[in-house]
C-alpha cells in the first residue's frame, strides 16, 4: 500500500488536496454519456456508476458490466480501465485478464485507459495495486460477460448451459454442434439488457493451472506505435490553434511574489500573459517565444524569500523536528527496555537516506482546451479522477464538466501524483481562449516536482550470549512505514514511524520508504551478525520464519555461490547481501563490488537478485521490472542525492545529478520465483528495496568501513 | 529576426520561416508536429531528443535549426520503410526492450547511427557509444540485446 498519509500531505499545496467531502456532494448524474470510440465503436457509459466509485470502495467494485466492457459487433471487444500505462506494463497484463476470463486471444482486447468520459475508477496507479485489485476486478466483469453471454446462447438454442463451451470468442454446444460468436450476440439487443448486470464480487475466475492469457510473456499491444514514434504521449498532443505556456517560477522555495512588470512581454505579438495573485505564466505560438515571453516579466519580478535549510543539514534538521505522538504511537511486542537490559551485547546505530527524484524521462507535461464550459485536459498523471476532481474544484465547476485524459505516458515511478501541469495549462488556456500546452522543464521537474522523502533511522538492537537476537528498536524519521516491521523473529519489539517537518516537498517514489527502512534494517542486520560472530546468511535464516522470504534467500545464495564467495573477500573485492519483503512480495540480492581505494570508486560487477510475488501474470514484463528495480536501485544507493542551500536545488540536471547509464550497468541475474498457491502481487516496486543494503553489505565486507548512508558513494569517498 | 531555414526531413524538403536560434527539436515538434524526437533533459545529456542529421546522431534540442540549414533530417517516422521497420526499430520489438518507451525513439536513432559506421560492434563498443542515452526506466539490459540482434541481423543480410 501506498503511504496515504504522505501523499495527503504532498497533496496539500493549495491547489492538489484531495477533497473526498466535495466530491461525495455532487449529486450523481445518470445522464448517459455515449462516445465514439475508434473505428465508429458505439460506446455507452453511465457516468453516474463510475462516479459511484470512491477511493475507499475501490476493492469492492460496483460497476455494471457495460461499465467495464463492450462487445464489438467485428469480434473485437473493447476493456475501459481507469489506469494508467507508464511503462511498468499493465496495458499488456489488463488485456491479457480480459482475454483470459473471455476466452479471447489478446490481440482480439482494446484497452481504454485513463479517459474519465469513459472509463470506471479504478484508483490511483501506485502501489503495486493493478495486479492484485485491478487485474481480478477486470477478471471479473469479463468472466461475468462470458456467462452472460453463455446464457444469451443457451436461451436462443434452449439449451442448457452446461452443454456449451466458449473458445476463442465462439460459443459451441457440444450436443448439438451448434456455434456462435461473441459478435454475433452482440447484434442483438438481449446484450445491451444483460450488460446492464452489476459485476458480482464472487465470480469464479480460471485458476492458473488452466490459464491461458495470463502467464504468457505478451508485449506491450502498442509497442509498434512507440518504435515507429507514432504514439502521442502527453507532450506529444496538439490541438488546433495550441499555444506552447511556460510559467513563472520563485527564485528559491518559499519565495512570494511582491511585484511584477508584465508590460514588455504583452506587448510582445501573440503572446498572452496571466497573472493571477502568485500565479504568473505567458503562452504563445512556440515555446521558444514563450520562454522570450516569460524572461521578460521575470527580470521585472521582484520576491520575499524566506530562510531555507540546506541538504547538508538535512539530518539533524529532520531530527530536530521530528513529531511524535498522535498517530505515529509505536508497535510494539514483549518488552524493548528489558530486551535490552537483558542483552548482552547492544548495538546503536543511525543511519541516513538523502532526498532523490524520480526524474521520469517525461517531465510533467499537459495541454488543455476550453470548449461550450467544458474542460478537456491531456496529461501525465497517475489518478485522471482525482485530476478530474482537483481542475473542477480549482475552476469551480462540476467534474462533469471536466475531462482528464491521459495517454501512455513518459514515466512516473510515483512521481506523477499530482496534476500541476493540467492546472498550469487550463488557466493559460481559459486566459487565451484557445488550447495551451504546458511541457515542464527538466530543471522544473527536478525543483518543483516532488521527492523520496529523506529519512534519519535509528537502530537499537540487542544480542543474547548465544548470539541471538532478542531486543530491536527501530525508528524512521520522516520518511514513512513502508516495510517498517521487521520480518525476523525477535521477541521484543519497538517500531515507530515518526514525522517531521520536511523542507523538500515529498510524495511517493518506487517502493516509497520500504527502500529507506530497508537500507537500515539489512544494513543493521549485518552488523548484528557481525557482533553475533555469525554469517550473515547463517545469522538472517536463523531469526526468519517466513517461508517465502527463505525460500528467495536461499535460493539468491545458491546461485551465487555465498560461502566460497564470502571465503574470497579482499579489500578490493567485496560481496553482500540482503532480504526483504514488501506488498505482499519477497526479494533477496547478492551483490559483488569492487573498491578503487584511491578513487573512492565503488563498481558493482553483479547483482543476483530472486524475486517471489505469487502466480506470474507476464514473465517478460516481470523481468524487465525486475531489471529495471536493481538498476534503478543502484542510483539511489550509489550516486543519486538532491543538493540544496538557501532554497534553491545546487544539481537540478542530469550533468550534476547523476542516474544510472549504460555503463554502470553489472551483470545481472535473475530467478523469478513462480508461485501458485496464491494470488498475484505486484512485482514493479519490491526489487529496488535489496539493493542498497547489500551493496553497504559489500563495501563493508572489503573494506571494514560500515556506510550507514544512502548515497553510499559520497559516504565511502569521506572516509576512504 | 526570423530566417528562413530548408531542412529536408526524412526526404522531403521543408521551408520554416523562423527565429534561427529555436532548437531543431522545437522545430521539428511544434511546426513540423513531427513528435517522436523528445525533450528529455534540453541540455544534451539523454538523448531522447535524437536524429540523424546527414546519416550522423545529434541532439536536436542543443542544435539550433540554423545549423541544420540544408542539412538531411532523419527523424523515427522516416526511419521505416513503408510498413517495413528497420531492423533496429524491429529488434526492439523481439527483445521487448521498450518499458515507457519515451527514451526508445533516441535510443533506436543513437543505435541506427552505430551500425551505419560500425556493424559488428562489441559490447563495450556499445556501451560506450549509447551511455549518453538515459533510459529512466533503466531497461538498458534490453535495450543491449535488441542492439546485439539488430546488429547480428544486420550482417546477416549483407552476407546474403
Amino acid at each position: 500500500m501506498i503511504d496515504d498519509t504522505l501523499t495527503k500531505e504532498m497533496l496539500a499545496s493549495k491547489c492538489f488536496e484531495p477533497n473526498e467531502e466535495l466530491s461525495s456532494k455532487i449529486k450523481l448524474s445518470r445522464r448517459t454519456f455515449v462516445q465514439m470510440l475508434g473505428t465508429g465503436l458505439l460506446i455507452t457509459v453511465t457516468q453516474g456508476v463510475s462516479l459511484g466509485q470512491r477511493v475507499r470502495s475501490r476493492s469492492r467494485q460496483s460497476i455494471t458490466v457495460a461499465a467495464r466492457l463492450h462487445i464489438n459487433q467485428d469480434g473485437t471487444i473493447t476493456v475501459m480501465t481507469g489506469k494508467v500505462e507508464e511503462g511498468q506494463g499493465p496495458r499488456a497484463q489488463l488485456t491479457q485478464a480480459a482475454a483470459e476470463e473471455l476466452r479471447v486471444r489478446v490481440d482480439q482486447i482494446r484497452l481504454v485507459m485513463a479517459d474519465t468520459d469513459l472509463v470506471p475508477d479504478d484508483g490511483i496507479t501506485a502501489g503495486s495495486r493493478t495486479t492484485p485489485y485491478t487485474v481480478p476486478a477486470v477478471r471479473r466483469g469479463a468472466a461475468t460477460a462470458r456467462e452472460l453471454l453463455a446464457r444469451l446462447a443457451a436461451k436462443q438454442w434452449k439449451a442448457d448451459i452446461s452443454a456449451l463451451n466458449v473458445h476463442n470468442g465462439t460459443i459451441t454446444n457440444w450436443t448439438t454442434k451448434q456455434t456462435i460468436t461473441y459478435a454475433d450476440l452482440a447484434k442483438s439487443s438481449d446484450i445491451a439488457e444483460a450488460f446492464k448486470q452489476t459485476i458480482p464480487s464472487d465470480v469464479t475466475l480460471t485458476p492458473v493451472n488452466q490459464w491461458e492469457a495470463l502467464g504468457t510473456s505478451v508485449p506491450r499491444p502498442n509497442s509498434r506505435d512507440i518504435v515507429t514514434g507514432a504514439h502521442r504521449y502527453p507532450s506529444d498532443i496538439v490541438r488546433p490553434n495550441m499555444l506552447y505556456g511556460r510559467i513563472l517560477r520563485p527564485p528559491s522555495y518559499g519565495a512570494r511574489l511582491e511585484s511584477i512588470d508584465l508590460s514588455e512581454a504583452e506587448a510582445m505579438k501573440d503572446v498572452v500573459v496571466v497573472r493571477d495573485e502568485q500565479f504568473v505564466g505567458c503562452a504563445a505560438p512556440s515555446s521558444f517565444r514563450a520562454a522570450q515571453a516569460l524572461k521578460a516579466v521575470a527580470k521585472t519580478a521582484s520576491w520575499k524569500t524566506i530562510s531555507h535549510p540546506s541538504s547538508k543539514d538535512i539530518f539533524s534538521y529532520l531530527k530536530e523536528h521530528a513529531r511524535k505522538g498522535g498517530r505515529s504511537r509505536p508497535r510494539t511486542r514483549g518488552s524493548v527496555d528489558k530486551g535490552l537490559a537483558d542483552a548482552s551485547k547492544v548495538l546503536s546505530e543511525t543511519y541516513e537516506v538523502a532526498y532523490i527524484q524520480h526524474t521520469p524521462m517525461e517531465p510533467r507535461a499537459a495541454v488543455a482546451e476550453w470548449k461550450d464550459g467544458k474542460l478537456t485536459v491531456w496529461v501525465g498523471v497517475d489518478w485522471p479522477q482525482r485530476a478530474q476532481r482537483d481542475l473542477a474544484r480549482t475552476f469551480q465547476i462540476s467534474t462533469e464538466q471536466v475531462r482528464a485524459v491521459v495517454p501512455d505516458m513518459g514515466g512516473g515511478f510515483g512521481g506523477k501524483h499530482s496534476a500541476e501541469a493540467a492546472e498550469e495549462a487550463a488557466r493559460l488556456a481559459k486566459a487565451a481562449g484557445r488550447p495551451v500546452a504546458v511541457h515542464w522543464t527538466r530543471a522544473e521537474e527536478f525543483t518543483w516536482a516532488y521527492f523520496r522523502p529523506a529519512a534519519v533511522i535509528e537502530c537499537k538492537g540487542g544480542l543474547d550470549a548465544k548470539g541471538s537476537l532478542i531486543a530491536w528498536d527501530f525508528t524512521n524519521i520522516n520518511a514513512g512505514g513502508a516495510a517498517i516491521d521487521t520480518p525476523y523473529n525477535i521477541a521484543n519489539t519497538r517500531i515507530l514511524s515518526a514525522r517531521s517537518n520536511s523542507p523538500l516537498r515529498q510524495g511517493p517514489y518506487r517502493c516509497l520508504a520500504a527502500t529507506a527502512n530497508n537500507f537500515a534494517r539489512e544494513s543493521f542486520m549485518d552488523e548484528l551478525a557481525k557482533a553475533a560472530g555469525a554469517d550473515p546468511l547463517a545469522f538472517r535464516l536463523a531469526h526468519l520464519d517466513n517461508p517465502r522470504i527463505r525460500t528467495v534467500l536461499e535460493t539468491v545464495a545458491r546461485h551465487f555461490d555465498w560461502p566460497a564467495r564470502r571465503n574470497k573477500v579482499t579489500p578490493e573485492l567485496g560481496v553482500g547481501l540482503a532480504c526483504g519483503t514488501e506488498k505482499n512480495s519477497v526479494v533477496a540480492a547478492c551483490v559483488e563490488v569492487g573498491i578503487d581505494r584511491r578513487k573512492g570508486e565503488i563498481k558493482v560487477h553483479q547483482v543476483c537478485e530472486a524475486f517471489e510475488c505469487g502466480p506470474i501474470q507476464n514473465p517478460a514484463n516481470l523481468l524487465s521490472q525486475v531489471q529495471g528495480c536493481i538498476i534503478m536501485g543502484l542510483g539511489g544507493a550509489l550516486r543519486e542525492e538532491m543538493q540544496f542551500e538557501n532554497g534553491k536545488i545546487l544539481n537540478a540536471s542530469f550533468a550534476s545529478y547523476l542516474v544510472p547509464r549504460f555503463k554502470d550497468v553489472p551483470k545481472i541475474d535473475v530467478h523469478l520465483i513462480n508461485k501458485t498457491d496464491m494470488p498475484s502481487a505486484g512485482g514493479g516496486e519490491t526489487p529496488i528495496i535489496a539493493i542498497a543494503p547489500a551493496i553497504a553489505n559489500a563495501v563493508f565486507a572489503a573494506t571494514g568501513i560500515r556506510i550507514r548512508s544512502m548515497p553510499i558513494r559520497s559516504a565511502l569517498l569521506k572516509r576512504l | 529576426m526570423d530566417a528562413t531555414i530548408t531542412l529536408i526531413v526524412n526526404g522531403k524538403e521543408k521551408t520554416v520561416i523562423t527565429d534561427p536560434r529555436r532548437p531543431l527539436l522545437d522545430v521539428l515538434r511544434e511546426d513540423l508536429h513531427l513528435t517522436g524526437a523528445k525533450y528529455g533533459c534540453g541540455e544534451g545529456r539523454c538523448g531522447a531528443c535524437t536524429v540523424l542529421m546527414d546519416g550522423r546522431r545529434a541532439l536536436s534540442c542543443d542544435t539550433p535549426v540554423a545549423k541544420a540549414d540544408k542539412k538531411k533530417i532523419t527523424t523515427i517516422e522516416g526511419l521505416a520503410d513503408g510498413d517495413c521497420l528497420h531492423p533496429v526499430q524491429q529488434a526492439f520489438l523481439d527483445e521487448g526492450a521498450i518499458q515507457c518507451g519515451y527514451c526508445t525513439p533516441g535510443m533506436i536513432l543513437t543505435a541506427v547511427a552505430l551500425l551505419k559506421d560500425n556493424p559488428q560492434p562489441s559490447d563495450e563498443q556499445i556501451v560506450e557509444w549509447m551511455n549518453g542515452n538515459i533510459c529512466r526506466c533503466n531497461g538498458y539490459p534490453k535495450i543491449l540485446k535488441a542492439i546485439r540482434r539488430a546488429a547480428a541481423q544486420i550482417s546477416e543480410v549483407k552476407k546474403l
